[in-house]
C-alpha cells in the first residue's frame, strides 16, 4: 500500500509531501524524504517487541504502569514534566493539563535549544515570516550558527536556496547565500560566501553589522576580535541593505554559545534595523519535529513558552529557575515524567544523574538512555506513524500528522489522559478537562 | 429544565423592553413553557441574552505570539486553578482558558475571532477549542490573498466566488475579513498603499476593487455576515476620508467597518490630529447598508495586534516598543506592538473621544456594536466601564475633565448628551451583533433561541451591574454565578455551509503547488478534529 502526502515529524522542517510504502505492517519504502526522515520512518514497525510497560525493569500492563505513575507524580512535592518536542499537540495539551493538576514544573527542549531566541523575542520582538515567503521572495539568505545540510537536510531544496518561487523564477540563480559559522560545516558547500568568525564572537559581529548598517564609521581595530575583517563586515552589511528581501536564519551556534539570548536579541535587532532600508526577516532554525508545537501549546494555555511552574496554582515563568536543567541540577525535582525526549543523553550529566536518583516515568516509542534509568517505562505509538495529531513547522505553520501504521501501543495522548484521570481521582476531584 | 421568573427582560429582537416576564429553558433552548425543573427567582434583576463579542483577537498565531512576547503583562493577572477550572493568566493577552472564563464571568457567551490567516486555520481552531464555555467562529483574512487578487485582476468573478467558498470550507471559517486591502500585499516588500486607487504588488488591483468585489461575493454566496473591513490608513491622521471612500466604494452593498474609531480621524498630522467622527457618523446615519463596531480606546496598557503589517511597523517606529512582524506566504501578514493609552497624551485622548462620539452620534444602535478591538483599543474586561460612559453623561463629563484637553477641543464629545438605555445596551452587545452575524439562534430570548442568558442584579451604577452578573447561563446550564465559574464545558464552533463549483480545486492547484510550501492535500482543516463541536450556518443564496 502506498500513502501520499505524508507529513514527516522528524525535524522542524516538517516536509509534507513524502510517499510511504507499507507491506505486511512495515514501512518498506519512503520517497521524497531526507536521510534522517527515511531512517526514522523505516526504523518503526508495528511490532517492536517491547512490553507495553516496565516497572522497575519488570514487564507490566499499561493499567499497572498508569497506576504507579499516577502514585509517583501525585505523591511528589516538586515534580517535573519534561521533553514533549517529538510528540503532537493533542498530547502536549494533556501534558500541560497534568502539570496544572499536579502543580508541577513543565519544560520542553526549547529551554536547551532556542530558549534564548524566545527570551530575545520577549525583549525586542521578532520580525519573521513563513518559509513560503523565503521561497517566493528572498534574494539574500544568511545562515548564522546553523548547519541545515545536516540538521534539516531538505531545507535548502524545499524552502530556501534552490526552489523557484513567485518572485524568484530562476531559483538558485536569484539568490546569494551566506554562511556565518566558527568552522566550515557541510552547509558551506551551499553558500556563495563563507565567513568564519571566532568562537564566542557572534555578538560582536552582529553589533558591528548594526553599527555599519546605521552608517557609523568603525575602525579596523574595533572588529579585530571577531575573526572577520572590516571589509568583510562592510561587504555583508552592504548586501543586507541592498537586497530586496533578506532572511537571517539563526541556529544553536548563536543561541547556545557565549552570549545566548544577547546574541539572538542582537540578531533580531539587526533585522529590525534593516527595515529602514529593505525587507528582512529572521527565522530560528527549530530542530525537533514539534518543538514549535509545545512552545505554542504552552503559550496559549499558560502565557509562557517554556520553563513554566504551577506550584502556586497558577503559571509562572522564569528561565533558570523553572527550566529542567536547573530544577534537576539543583536537586529540586523529586519525581519526573519524561516524554518524547531523551534528557539523560542530551542534558548535562548532573541533570541525568538526578533523573536516575528520583522516581522517573518515561513515555517513549523505543528504548533510550532515559528509559535505562526510569522506574516506570510506558511504550507509546510514534507520532506521525501510528498516532495522529497536530504538528507545527518551525515557522509556526500547523499541519496534521496522520496515522498509517497500526500499533499495539497507545498514543501519548491516551496514556497522559489516563494519568490525568487517575491523578484527579487520587486527589479527590471529579471534574477535569479531557476534551480534545 | 429551568424557569426564570420575575425578571425584567431586555430582548430587543423580540421587542421586549424591560417587561417582567418568565423565561423558560429546556434542552439548551428557550421554550415558551417549562412546567417543571429548577426555578430562579430574578426579582429585582435584569435578563438579557448572553453577550456576543463581535470582534476580538483571542485565538491563533498572532494572538499567541502576543502572549509569548509579553510575560510582563501576564504577571499582572495570575489566575489560579480551581477544582473545576484550569489555571492561566489574564490581562491584555489572556491564556485560552482564562479568555473563556473571563468572558463568561462578564455575561458573554459567544466570541468571534477577528482575523485568522487561512494557512494558520488549524492553530485558530486549536485555540478556539481550548477557550471553554463560549460558542465561537473566526473571520478569514482574504483582502491580500494571492488568488483573490489574481481573480480580481483577471476579471474572473465566477472563480473568485468559488475560491472564497472553497477557502471558507478549507479553513472552517465564518466570514470574509479584509485588512488594509492591497497594502499588506505591498508590505511584503516593505511598502504600503495610502489611497483606494494605489495598486497591490502581486497583481495590479486596488483596494477599491478588492472591497467591491468581495462585497459582491458575500452577497452572491449569501454569507450570513457581510464583508468585515479594516480600512486602509488605519491609525493615521485624516484617515476618516479613506473610510468614507471605502463605504462609498461598495455603493449600497452591505459592509461592516470594524474598529471604526481607529479609522475615524481628521487633521493632516499629529499636530492638528482631531476627530473625524461627525462626518463618518453622518454617512452611517444616511446609509442603512453600513454597520460599524466601536474599537473603543481604554486608557492603560494594551497589546496591539493586527494583520496590518505596515501599520504595526509604523506604531513600532512611533512607540519604540518591541515589535513582532510575521508575513504569511500567499495570504497576509501580522504585526504586534505593546502600547499604553495615556490620559495625558493629546492624541490618545482624542482617540478615546472618537469611539464614544461614534457610538453617540450614530442614531441606530442596530448598526454600531460595542468592541474594544480587544486587545488593541483595550482589554474586553473594560466593557462595564465603557457601558457606564455610554449610559451616564455626568460620569462621561467627569472622565472627560480628567483627560488631556485635546479631547474637548478636538472632538464634539463634550456637546453630546445622549445616554444609552438598557434596551440600547442590549442591542449593541447582543441583539445587533447577532443580527449582523446572521446567527438567528443568538442574541434573543424567543422560543427556539439558544438558552444563553445573563441575569444582572439591578444596580444604580451600570459598571457595577455589568461587571458581575448574578447568573450566566450557556446552552441552558448555569456556567457562572456571582463572578465564579461553576461549570466548565466546551463551546461550539460556527462555520458556513456552502455549495460551489469543485472545479476551483483544479484551477488553483497549479499556482498553489508552485508557490505554497505545503501540499494542496494537507491544506484544508479536518473538521472532525478541528471543529469537533460544530454548527453549520446556512447561507441564503440570491
Amino acid at each position: 500500500m502506498q500513502i501520499d502526502h505524508v507529513v514527516c515529524a522528524f525535524c522542524g522542517g516538517v516536509c509534507d509531501d513524502l510517499t510511504v510504502t507499507l507491506e505486511d505492517g512495515r514501512v518498506t519504502g519512503v520517497k521524497q524524504a531526507c536521510a534522517l526522515g527515511r531512517a526514522w520512518l523505516l526504523g518503526h514497525s508495528a511490532e517492536t517487541g517491547q512490553p507495553p510497560a516496565l516497572i522497575d525493569g519488570q514487564p507490566a500492563s499499561l493499567e499497572q504502569a498508569v497506576e504507579v505513575a499516577a502514585q509517583i507524580l501525585s505523591q511528589a512535592r516538586y515534580p517535573l514534566i519534561y521533553g514533549l518536542s517529538s510528540t503532537y499537540c493533542e498530547a502536549q495539551r494533556q501534558a500541560v493539563a497534568l502539570a496544572d493538576l499536579l502543580g508541577a514544573t513543565i519544560d520542553c527542549c526549547t529551554s536547551v535549544c532556542h530558549g534564548p531566541s524566545g527570551i530575545a523575542m520577549q525583549a525586542v520582538g521578532e520580525p519573521t515570516c513563513t518559509l513560503g515567503e523565503v521561497k517566493n521572495r528572498a534574494d539574500l539568505l544568511i545562515y548564522w550558527g546553523s548547519n541545515p545540510a545536516e540538521s534539516h537536510p531538505l531545507h535548502f531544496a524545499r524552502y530556501a536556496v534552490t526552489p523557484r518561487g513567485l518572485f524568484t523564477p530562476r531559483g538558485r540563480k536569484d539568490r546569494t547565500v551566506v554562511l556565518v559559522d566558527v568552522r566550515p560545516t557541510a552547509s558551506a558547500r551551499a553558500a556563495d560566501i563563507f565567513l568564519q568568525i571566532k568562537p564566542g564572537r557572534d555578538f560582536e559581529c552582529l553589533w558591528a553589522l548594526r553599527a555599519l548598517i546605521r552608517g557609523l564609521d568603525l575602525e579596523e581595530g574595533a572588529v579585530a576580535d571577531t575573526g572577520l575583517t572590516l571589509a568583510q563586515l562592510q561587504d555583508l552589511a552592504g548586501r543586507m541593505k541592498s537586497c530586496r528581501f533578506g532572511v537571517l536564519f539563526v541556529g544553536q551556534g548563536l543561541t547556545q554559545s557565549r552570549g545566548k539570548q544577547m546574541n539572538t536579541a542582537a540578531a533580531f535587532m539587526l533585522v529590525r534595523d534593516l527595515y529602514a532600508h529593505t525587507k528582512f526577516a529572521v527565522i530560528p532554525m527549530r530542530g525537533h519535529g514539534n518543538v514549535t508545537g509545545i512552545d505554542n501549546v504552552l503559550s496559549w494555555q499558560t502565557g509562557y513558552p517554556f520553563g513554566v511552574n504551577f506550584s502556586r496554582g497558577y503559571p509562572r515563568f522564569n528561565p533558570g529557575e523553572f527550566t529542567a536543567v536547573d530544577v534537576l541540577g539543583r536537586g529540586e525535582a523529586d519525581a519526573a515524567l519524561i516524554m518524547a525526549s531523551d534528557p539523560v543523553a542530551t542534558l548535562p550529566r548532573v541533570a541525568g544523574q538526578r533523573l536516575a536518583q528520583i522516581p522517573t516515568v518515561a513515555l517513549d516509542t523505543h528504548g533510550s538512555e532515559t528509559t535505562k534509568v526510569a522506574k516506570v517505562i510506558i511504550t507509546t505509538a510514534p507520532a506521525g506513524i501510528s498516532a495522529e495529531g497536530t504538528i507545527y513547522r518551525m515557522d509556526n505553520v500547523p499541519l496534521r500528522l496522520r496515522k498509517f501504521l497500526p500499533s499495539p501501543y497507545p498514543s501519548d495522548e491516551e496514556v497522559l489522559g489516563r494519568i490525568v484521570e487517575r491523578v484527579t481521582r487520587l486527589r479527590g476531584g471529579t471534574a477535569v478537562r479531557r476534551e480534545a | 429544565m429551568l424557569r426564570i421568573i420575575n425578571g425584567e427582560v431586555y430582548d430587543p429582537l423580540n421587542g421586549v423592553n424591560g417587561e417582567v416576564r418568565d423565561v423558560c429553558v429546556a434542552d439548551g433552548k428557550i421554550v415558551s413553557e417549562a412546567p417543571e425543573g429548577k426555578v430562579i427567582d430574578a426579582q429585582g434583576m435584569i435578563l438579557m441574552p448572553g453577550g456576543i463579542e463581535f470582534h476580538a483577537h483571542v485565538a491563533g498565531g498572532k494572538v499567541n505570539a502576543g502572549r509569548k512576547m509579553r510575560p510582563e503583562d501576564h504577571r499582572e493577572m495570575p489566575i489560579p486553578r480551581t477544582p473545576l477550572t484550569r489555571s492561566g493568566v489574564g490581562h491584555t493577552v489572556p491564556s485560552t482558558f482564562a479568555t473563556g472564563y473571563h468572558f463568561a464571568q462578564l455575561g458573554y457567551t459567544t466570541v468571534m475571532e477577528a482575523a485568522g490567516p487561512p494557512l494558520g486555520a488549524r492553530h485558530v481552531h486549536e485555540e478556539l477549542n481550548d477557550i471553554p464555555i463560549l460558542d465561537k467562529g473566526f473571520f478569514v483574512l482574504m483582502g491580500n490573498n494571492y488568488f483573490v487578487l489574481k481573480y480580481i485582476a483577471e476579471g474572473d468573478f465566477a472563480r473568485l466566488k468559488d475560491y472564497v467558498a472553497w477557502l471558507l470550507e478549507a479553513t472552517g471559517g465564518y466570514a470574509i475579513k479584509i485588512v488594509n486591502p492591497a497594502g499588506v500585499d505591498t508590505w511584503k516588500w516593505g511598502r504600503n498603499v495610502n489611497s483606494l486607487d494605489d495598486p497591490a504588488d502581486t497583481f495590479p488591483v486596488t483596494p477599491r476593487q478588492i472591497v467591491f468585489n468581495l462585497a459582491r461575493v458575500q452577497q452572491e454566496l449569501g454569507l450570513p455576515h457581510t464583508i468585515h473591513v479594516h480600512c486602509n490608513n488605519l491609525g493615521v491622521p485624516g484617515n476618516a476620508q479613506i473610510t468614507l471612500q471605502t463605504m462609498q466604494a461598495v455603493g449600497d452593498l452591505p459592509i461592516h467597518i470594524t474598529h471604526v474609531q481607529f479609522n475615524g480621524y481628521g487633521g493632516t498630522g499629529w499636530g492638528d490630529f482631531c476627530s473625524g467622527a461627525p462626518e463618518l457618523a453622518a454617512y452611517v446615519n444616511e446609509h442603512k447598508n453600513v454597520t460599524v463596531d466601536m474599537g473603543q480606546v481604554v486608557f492603560g496598557p494594551v497589546t496591539t495586534m493586527t494583520a496590518d503589517g505596515p501599520w504595526q511597523y509604523r506604531l513600532y517606529q512611533l512607540s519604540g516598543h518591541k515589535w513582532v512582524n510575521s508575513d504569511v506566504e500567499m495570504e497576509t501578514s501580522a504585526g504586534i506592538v505593546p502600547y499604553r493609552f495615556s490620559k495625558r497624551n493629546a492624541v490618545n485622548a482624542v482617540q478615546w473621544a472618537v469611539g464614544l462620539e461614534l457610538a453617540l452620534l450614530i442614531e441606530d444602535p442596530w448598526r454600531v456594536f460595542l468592541t474594544t478591538d480587544h486587545p488593541n483599543g483595550g482589554p474586553f474586561h473594560a466593557y462595564p466601564d465603557i457601558i457606564k460612559l455610554l449610559m451616564d453623561r455626568d460620569h462621561r463629563a467627569e472622565v472627560l475633565e480628567g483627560v488631556h484637553r485635546g479631547a474637548q477641543k478636538r472632538s464634539s464629545l463634550k456637546d453630546l448628551h445622549r445616554e444609552y438605555s438598557l434596551f440600547e445596551i442590549a442591542i449593541i452587545t447582543r441583539a445587533g451583533p447577532a443580527r449582523a452575524l446572521g446567527l438567528r439562534q443568538k442574541g434573543h430570548l424567543g422560543p427556539g433561541a439558544d438558552a444563553d442568558i445573563t441575569i444582572y442584579p439591578k444596580a444604580a451604577d451600570p459598571k457595577e451591574m455589568f461587571a458581575r452578573p448574578r447568573y450566566v447561563i450557556k446552552a441552558g446550564e448555569i456556567v457562572a454565578q456571582d463572578g465564579r465559574i461553576v461549570k466548565d464545558k466546551p463551546g461550539r464552533t460556527f462555520y458556513v455551509a456552502l455549495g460551489y463549483d469543485r472545479q476551483i480545486e483544479s484551477a488553483i492547484r497549479d499556482d498553489f503547488e508552485k508557490y505554497y510550501t505545503v501540499s494542496f492535500e494537507n491544506y484544508p482543516v479536518q473538521f472532525d478534529h478541528y471543529l469537533p463541536h460544530r454548527v453549520a450556518v446556512a447561507c441564503a443564496r440570491e
